[in-house]
């Protein structure tokens, strides 16, 4: 440190600088410091609440009702129950495994076109010039704040309408483009995508699709991938809409959970079961992709 | 690149061209004259016009399928007798809306909503500034935390739900007999509208306080250091400098929180209909929240045409609360301090643009 020390300060500048000087070195400035053990016991208890109510689904996953029911508080240690309470649940008469199925063909299904539309749209929005732009793209961005959930009613009509009530595209059409991803790979690609690459494969005779193909999806694919993430586990976790118009004979895991609550609603160690198996996918997710989901929240967040 | 010369000059040309006409970028690329009109070159320009509309239409024509024309939508299937299985009946005006505005439930289900979302957002909101600005420390394994806290937004509210209506139990849950062992009488978690309001309003504070912690993190990455020097020369201590310098940075930010988590939080359905087995709400309809009523009319009474009146209603509280939010929100995180506050706010507002 070249900085003059704090004693010296005082010899210099008065009492007054140098109190300013000590709080600086030992409080630190923003984030140049180094925190003390306060952050991290504070941190690591917003954690710890993070984490334990899916340890909780773990170990009464791992019990029998009967140790569920004398132990409100579970022990933190496991028992071994859990690799019977999972068959148990897999083998029930509701059919999990046609859920999981069901969960990976509706997420995957939505996250692809809603990357798929939203990077077209955005490549348009950002770098082509037509008539009618600008309000086209103030129309997107003023869809993302209306409620579209609340055309359910609406929305059933037309897919018993379609004879689709019950099938998995009444999921994955509605799911299909969300305003949001098109603001979002809009915003991305008007800094990501320089003109010069967009004009060079236009002078060496590439068609529009083909610059797009060629040149915009590779531009795009940072945030494409964030987008498809962050869509994949908004649709893995949906509920309500899936709920009302799947039914329950073709459910995705939130609706095959909801149908184990109110059919072994006795059987705790079940139903937990059934839980930790619906979190599963998704942890693993978070495991291998979490630093991008923290990375576009935190790039979102500054856009938007 | 050197060895390539007609493409070069080609090029050349058109960024004269460009040059000479400020603001055209891309499109106009086919605007130089062409030598001979043929086919290919009818259908090029064909391609330039027709193709920017062309990706831009998916999302118009579903969104209009899918999400515009169900709400509006919603306001004629209102003005109707529509049963789930009979389907359209005669038009009755606004005799839906009356109905509704006249049933003790919905003005109960209001109630609890805006109950449930009051105790999720504000603590929420208050949680997420906390720990976005202990995360913006210079933290060892900062991933490692960012990550930490994101977690929970991963798990589907109904698996969320599963596990906390097991912890809130009123006779063996966990929550209680943890109070039990310090000498708390046991609380009844199902049994209460308040304390039912709180166990559900804790769900979606686990759901979504880390994320919009990163999203406080991500503003506070965004506050100039000279304003925390200048805090730090003036003699402001840490408390002093996140009340004065970093929650009115962060201001835009809060506001964006506010109204998506106003949004969001008053369609509240998963958590209410999962909190018990009936998914009714409650004996007593304690935690019966509008959307779970708006299930209850439509598809449980198969009338479809009340539940639609209960939709637009929604729609009205939602925007009512979007609005009111918004100048709440400006005025307590704007409540203008002390002068030298004021001014490092001036000099702020001033570098960030």
């Amino acid at each position: 440190m070249s900085a003059p020390s704090v004693p010296m300060i005082r010899q210099t500048a008065g009492a007054g600088a140098a109190r300013a000087a000590r709080r600086r070195r030992n409080a630190g400035v923003g984030s140049e410091r180094r925190p003390r053990w306060l952050t991290y016991l504070l941190l690591a208890l917003a954690i710890l609440i993070s984490v334990y109510p899916l340890y909780f689904a773990v170990l009464l996953a791992s019990s029998t009702s009967a140790q569920i029911a004398q132990n409100p508080i579970p022990s933190l240690i496991p028992g071994g129950q859990l690799f019977t309470n999972l068959r148990r649940v897999l083998e029930a008469d509701i059919d999990l495994w046609q859920a999981i199925l069901n969960s990976v063909i509706v997420s995957t299904a939505t996250a692809v076109s809603v990357v798929m539309f939203a990077t077209l749209a955005g490549y348009s929005f950002a770098k082509l010039r037509f008539r009618g732009r600008r309000p086209l793209l103030v129309f997107v961005i003023a869809t993302m704040a209306v409620p579209t959930q609340l055309g359910v009613v609406p929305l059933f009509i037309v897919m018993r309408e379609l004879g689709l009530v019950g099938s998995l595209w009444a999921v994955i059409l509605p799911g299909m483009v969300t305003a949001f991803g098109v603001f979002w790979m809009t915003q991305y690609l008007e800094s990501a995508l320089p003109y010069e690459l967009i004009e060079a494969a236009r002078v060496d005779g590439a068609s529009m699709i083909r610059t797009f193909w060629s040149v915009a999806l590779p531009a795009a694919r940072p945030a494409a991938a964030m987008l498809g993430l962050f869509t994949f586990i908004a649709s893995w976790t949906n509920f309500f809409w899936p709920s009302i118009v799947l039914g329950t004979t073709n459910p995705t895991l939130p609706v095959a959970l909801q149908l184990l609550q109110a059919g072994f609603f006795k059987d705790i160690a079940l139903i937990m079961a059934g839980v930790v198996i619906s979190v599963v996918p998704l942890i693993a997710l978070f495991v291998v992709a979490g630093r991008q989901l923290v990375a576009g929240i935190m790039q979102g967040a500054i856009k938007g | 690149m050197s060895t390539q010369t007609p493409p070069r000059s080609r090029r050349q040309r058109r960024r004269d061209a460009r040059d000479a006409a400020p603001g055209a970028d891309v499109a106009p690329l086919d605007e130089r004259t062409p030598r001979r009109i043929g086919f290919r070159q009818t259908l090029g320009r064909w391609d330039v016009k027709v193709s920017p509309y062309l990706y831009v239409s998916p999302f118009f024509v579903v969104f209009a399928i899918t999400g515009l024309f169900p709400l509006l939508y919603t306001g004629w299937v209102s003005l109707h007798d529509w049963d789930l299985l009979g389907g359209q009946g005669e038009f009755v005006g606004l005799e839906n809306f009356s109905t509704v505005l006249d049933q003790a439930f919905f003005w109960k289900a209001l109630r609890n909503t805006v109950s449930i979302f009051l105790l999720s957002s504000v603590p929420q909101v208050i949680t997420a500034i906390v720990l976005a600005s202990l995360l913006h420390a210079n933290l060892r394994a900062r991933t490692f935390w960012r990550m930490g806290v994101l977690l929970p937004y991963v798990i589907a509210p109904v698996a969320v739900t599963l596990v906390f209506s097991k912890m809130f139990a009123d006779e063996s849950g966990m929550i209680n007999a943890l109070l039990g062992q310090v000498g708390v009488d046991p609380i009844g978690w199902h049994s209460s509208p308040f304390w039912s309001h709180v166990a559900i309003a804790t769900m979606v504070n686990f759901r979504w306080t880390g994320y919009n912690t990163l999203i406080f993190l991500a503003a506070m990455q965004a506050i100039p250091q000279d304003l925390y020097e200048a805090a730090v020369i003036d003699g402001a201590s840490r408390l002093r400098q996140f009340f004065s310098v970093t929650v009115p940075m962060v201001r835009p930010t809060l506001i964006f929180v506010v109204i998506t988590s106003t949004i969001g939080g008053l369609q509240i359905y998963d958590e209410a209909r999962m909190y018990d087995t009936m998914g009714q709400g409650g004996n007593d309809r304690q935690w019966l929240t509008v959307t779970l009523y708006l299930y209850e009319l439509g598809w449980r009474n198969t009338n479809l045409g009340r539940a639609a009146a209960v939709a637009w209603l929604l729609f009205l509280v939602i925007v009512v609360f979007a609005i009111g939010n918004y100048l709440l929100t400006r005025r307590v995180a704007g409540e203008p301090g002390d002068a030298p506050n004021r001014a490092a706010r001036r000099l702020a507002r001033r570098s960030s643009r």
